[in-house]
């Protein structure tokens, strides 16, 4: 059979279910408006500024480790799978591979990019 | 054709089913399980008619609660992606739980109907891709909200759970490579095996290491405590800070869910899954040689009923360690999965690979 037949069916159910979670709470709740209830929630203070323009370098640095990474695991994957077919070659090929970030991985390490003070 | 969409549509609704009553159950069961170790008497107040069932009946005020709550979009917000955040969050967690295999295959009627709501030949890299899909929810969620603790919130949580899905992964390849395949499914059967004529073939027994590894980098990734920042209940900078009704609670089901999906990750790659030690497709086979026969239908039922048993255990292992330890900062969660758990799961690949290639 075909694979999509059971992803379609489980994606439909899990979207009903979702859907019927979602829709239901918007029927059922009451919608009182106030001033005060329209103001975003900040200990009691006035609030001020926008939300959400700066935020820490810490972030974007993850975020950009974080796909060198992936890419790296998406590699794995595969050889993982294969190990066994391909012998001492793969090991070494794959050894090369992840030294090489494992550079790049050091040199992000001892920049600071990992420290969070 | 009929036959097979059926089928489909059975082992659908038995495996949402049983997450979303497992999902409800664990609700009652957090909060029975911290009142027993915090010396209270918990959840015990609401009753039907005088019945209280342990307070079992507070899981439908609770839903009940949550339904009739206001639905709140904050002035300011993006209304869609707020109403999108939780949506997503939700279903794709409960998406993962497709490529979970709950039992080998069962004859019916002559046909064979694998016991695996998607058979996918990829099942492992499926439930990365709908973890990390996931991830999107938790994100929207804080920058659609207008607010500054939601949006940190949301940066925090984003951030954290991409740092350990990388480990996440990382822990699992040396399983992989012993096995040889990313087919949930495979891998099950395979634990069946016998190593030495007694010990079972589980994963457990194969990577302890990477099996811890796992269980750590697991628990990060449901943002549970120890690694709770996301929502940290006492500073309240989490990315659901403006949510209210069942969106709220679409988040709070999506908590649960992880936590099952991650103690069903750990029993299906580690504990054998539907396997139970030393029985096979026509009843047990003892070590010492002794066989007793079990038929077909009752042999599949104690397969899902181990499965179903194992993941009610890990659930309940990290509800445990939930409310035994202590919050981690920030600066210290990071240290600890950037490095020494990456590293540590790099070390455990590369060992694995050499004495898999030396035994070979």
């Amino acid at each position: 059979m075909n694979p999509l037949i059971p992803l379609a069916v489980m994606a439909l159910l899990v979207a009903g279910i979702v859907a019927l979670f979602i829709l239901a709470s918007v029927f059922l709740g009451p919608g009182k408006r106030h001033p005060v209830k329209d103001t975003p929630f900040e200990c009691g203070i006035p609030s001020e500024g926008f939300a959400g323009g700066r935020m820490h370098i810490g972030y974007y640095i993850m975020a950009m480790l974080f796909v060198v990474f992936d890419v790296e695991l998406a590699f794995l994957f595969p050889w993982a799978a294969a190990l066994r077919g391909l012998g001492w070659f793969g090991f070494v090929a794959m050894f090369l591979f992840i030294a090489v970030i494992g550079a790049g991985f050091a040199y992000a390490w001892k920049m600071g990019a990992l420290e969070w003070e | 054709m009929l036959f097979d969409v059926t089928a489909v549509l059975a082992k659908t609704l038995l495996v949402l089913g049983a997450v979303l009553g497992l999902t409800s159950l664990l609700t009652w069961m957090e909060r029975k399980q911290s009142a027993v170790m915090q010396d209270r008497l918990g959840a015990n107040r609401a009753s039907i008619l005088g019945v209280r069932a342990f307070g079992l009946v507070h899981i439908f005020s609770d839903a009940l609660k949550m339904f009739f709550k206001e639905d709140y979009v904050p002035p300011g917000g993006d209304r869609i992606l707020h109403t999108a955040a939780p949506c997503i969050a939700l279903f794709f967690a409960l998406m993962s739980f497709a490529v979970i295999p709950f039992g080998d295959t069962l004859t019916l009627a002559g046909r064979d109907i694998p016991l695996q709501v998607l058979p996918l030949n990829a099942g492992i890299l499926f439930v990365f891709a709908m973890t990390s899909l996931g991830i999107y929810g938790t994100f929207l969620a804080g920058i659609s909200s207008n607010n500054k603790y939601a949006f940190l919130g949301g940066l925090r949580a984003s951030s954290q759970m991409i740092s350990y899905e990388i480990t996440m992964g990382a822990t699992l390849i040396g399983l992989l490579m012993i096995f040889g395949t990313l087919d949930l499914q495979e891998i099950n059967r395979a634990q069946g095996d016998l190593l030495w004529g007694w010990l079972p073939k589980w994963g457990v027994v194969l990577q302890p290491f990477g099996f811890l590894l796992f269980l750590i980098a697991g628990m990060a990734e449901t943002k549970r405590v120890p690694f709770d920042l996301p929502e940290g209940e006492s500073e309240i900078v989490g990315y659901f800070v403006e949510y209210s009704s069942m969106k709220f609670g679409a988040f709070f089901m999506t908590d649960f869910i992880e936590t099952i999906l991650i103690a069903a990750l750990i029993a299906t790659l580690f504990f054998g899954g539907w396997q139970v030690p030393f029985l096979q497709s026509d009843g047990f086979h003892l070590p010492g040689g002794a066989h007793l026969a079990l038929g077909h239908l009752a042999v599949v039922l104690l397969q899902a009923a181990a499965l179903g048993l194992k993941v009610f255990f890990f659930c309940w292992l990290l509800l445990l360690i939930r409310w035994t330890l202590p919050r981690f900062r920030y600066d210290q969660l990071m240290r600890f999965g950037w490095k020494f758990l990456l590293p540590a799961s790099i070390l455990n690949i590369f060992v694995t690979a050499f004495v898999l290639l030396l035994l070979r």
